[in-house]
């Protein structure tokens, strides 16, 4: 196993609201520059984690630690090191690009001069030269994807947290988009995304199942498929779900 | 004709489900016809007075009896001197001061006539002319029985003066009044809606995840209405002294103050709004129906308090609207100074602080 440095350190995070318990002592590590895919049915408490992490929540109990801050004593320090892109999309649709990316650039400390330069390398990246002072409502929708990813991405954080990213989008824009995921990764940003989509589990490098409030698998894809006999990664939480039952 | 009457059914479910659609079709109807019923009413009754009885004698004393012994008027206090005329009205309660001028009695007596001076808060146009009409009337009636009992034909000439409205011009009124309700509307209802619509775009999820502190969004949000809202009252106060000749007798500056105060008040019940409920349209509705209509009927805007039944005078004690006419009304038509009106400024900063600490409680719990 290679000794890497996990930049989110989890460890018995229990999250209840009043009787129920939404996550029910978590203990996982992600490491350094890998894509960690946070799997799990609607309601198994991955948003709930999710939003502890970034620091919108607090747990009940447990440590966090998110790029090297204590979730308890540092949070102003997670929050600047950290991007989200929320399951919405996170962009004004009455602002242009141009109009959102100076904003969430402004607000996330960058100079004039920073914001200037990576607009620019963003819009040509994304080929939105002709688009760059539209509204975003008139953008399509798998454009809007891109963008926001890039948004979040913009202040060069350490991890980006994606929360169902990909929901009501076709599998080609989905499939260049998870593109733009493996380049961030190559610029050394490590990549926690929620998803129920089962296949795009496959494009992580390992991937935790919560059932329940509980992870029941932590692995690499390849290794559960094999572990638990498995064509695909969908087999695999069918068999955990059901095993529960 | 079986498939129809499903339907209706249908609907019929759909309408007893929905508590939004209850309150519409039931609830606000009740209340409409309530409030509208016991709030519009040309009668009077307890009217605080002030008598200033420069004679004190037999006849005086009769009338002064005669007066309070209706049910229209009660005694708040007598005074003794001019000076504390212009005070009792500034103090806000005494609505009207009946002037007996000295040897009322013997001058009846020597020269068949004597007058007496009867002042009102014309402030409120239209209360004033009744109960200076239902003063003079009774002075009349005393004056009728005195006569036929007395075989005599004397006279009492009540001098009428409508204080800080000389013309009963019901602008005077209407102006404060459509201020409090406009900077109502666009503080509270135009901010709890930004701040809910954010909530539900999902980019309020995006804010508070940045660096950004909590405050600092909220101040960032209502920073733009601030500044439109007291652009706006100036412009009604340029509009009401310019257009409608309403007279600002008082300091302009601490005017301005005062609008500031009840801007951030209504900025504040904006926010506990949109702390309230994620919905535009909940906080949409809570914002007219909870602010506005009380804005409008519960704030002597338009029909005065003193007339309304004890219950709904209570519940115009917590509108912060009622607080904010009373200061404007002091402070242009009569000219108060903050001596005066210190007391309503301290109330409506009370209730500020109070919006604002029950909002920052939930968005705590919130974050729990």
């Amino acid at each position: 196993m290679e000794n890497r440095t996990p930049i989110i350190s989890v460890k018995n995070l229990v999250k209840k609201f009043g009787d129920f318990t939404a996550n029910d002592d978590l203990t996982f590590d992600v490491y350094k520059g890998e894509i960690f895919g946070f799997l799990g049915a609607n309601g198994a408490g991955k948003t709930t984690a999710l939003r502890i992490l970034c620091g919108l929540s607090y747990p009940t109990s447990g440590q966090l630690n998110v790029a090297g801050f204590d979730i308890y004593k540092e949070r102003e320090k997670i929050k600047k090191n950290i991007g989200y892109m929320s399951q919405k999309f996170s962009l004004y649709e009455d602002l242009t690009i141009i109009e959102n990316i100076r904003f969430y650039g402004g607000i996330y400390g960058l100079s004039g001069k920073e914001i200037k330069n990576r607009t620019d390398l963003l819009i040509e990246k994304l080929k939105l030269g002709d688009v760059k002072n539209k509204l975003i409502k008139d953008i399509p929708t798998g454009w809007r994807q891109k963008l926001a990813f890039s948004v979040a991405i913009l202040h060069n954080p350490k991890v980006v947290f994606l929360d169902e990213p990909t929901g009501g989008v076709d599998p080609v824009t989905r499939r260049q988009f998870w593109e733009m995921i493996y380049e961030a990764v190559k610029n050394e940003i490590t990549v926690f995304v929620t998803t129920h989509y089962m296949d795009e589990a496959e494009y992580c490098d390992r991937v935790s199942i919560m059932v329940d409030g509980r992870i029941v698998a932590l692995d690499s894809p390849y290794n559960l498929m094999k572990d638990y006999n498995a064509e695909n990664m969908e087999s695999v939480f069918l068999k955990l779900a059901r095993a529960k039952v | 004709m079986k498939q129809f009457t499903g339907f209706i059914i249908k609907e019929f479910y759909h309408i007893f489900r929905d508590t939004r659609t209850i309150i519409i079709l039931f609830g606000i109807p009740v209340v409409q016809l309530l409030l509208f019923g016991y709030v519009i009413t040309n009668e009077i009754k307890d009217v605080k007075i002030a008598i200033y009885d420069q004679s004190k004698d037999v006849v005086t004393s009769k009338i002064i009896q005669k007066i309070l012994s209706s049910d229209y008027f009660i005694l708040e206090k007598n005074i003794n001197s001019i000076k504390e005329i212009d005070k009792s009205f500034k103090s806000g309660t005494i609505k009207e001061v009946i002037v007996f001028e000295p040897d009322f009695a013997k001058k009846l007596d020597k020269n068949g006539i004597a007058n007496v001076q009867v002042i009102a808060d014309a402030s409120e146009p239209n209360t004033a002319n009744i109960i200076v009409n239902y003063t003079s009337a009774i002075v009349n009636d005393y004056l009728r029985d005195y006569n036929s009992v007395n075989k005599t034909n004397f006279q009492i000439i009540p001098e009428v003066r409508m204080l800080y409205n000389p013309g009963l011009k019901g602008v005077f009124l209407f102006v404060p009044g459509i201020m409090a309700m406009l900077l109502m509307l666009i503080s509270a209802l135009m901010t709890s809606i930004s701040i809910t619509r954010e909530k539900e775009l999902g980019t309020m999820e995006v804010l508070l995840v940045s660096p950004l502190k909590p405050f600092q969004i909220i101040i960032g949000k209502v920073m733009p209405y601030i500044l439109l809202s007291f652009i706006n009252s100036v412009v009604i106060i340029l509009m009401g002294i310019f257009i409608f000749g309403i007279p600002v007798h008082g300091n302009m500056i601490l005017l301005l103050a005062e609008c500031i105060l009840y801007i951030i008040t209504a900025l504040s019940l904006g926010i506990l709004i949109s702390s309230i409920t994620d919905s535009q349209q909940v906080a949409m509705m809570l914002s007219l129906v909870a602010l506005m209509l009380p804005t409008i009927l519960l704030s002597g805007f338009i029909f005065p308090i003193e007339n309304m039944p004890l219950i709904l005078q209570w519940l115009c004690q917590i509108m912060p609207p009622k607080w904010f006419i009373t200061i404007i009304k002091n402070i242009m038509l009569k000219g108060s100074g903050f001596e005066f009106v210190w007391k309503e400024t301290l109330v409506l900063v009370a209730m500020t602080s109070v919006f604002i600490l029950i909002s920052v409680k939930k968005f705590k719990r919130r974050l729990e």
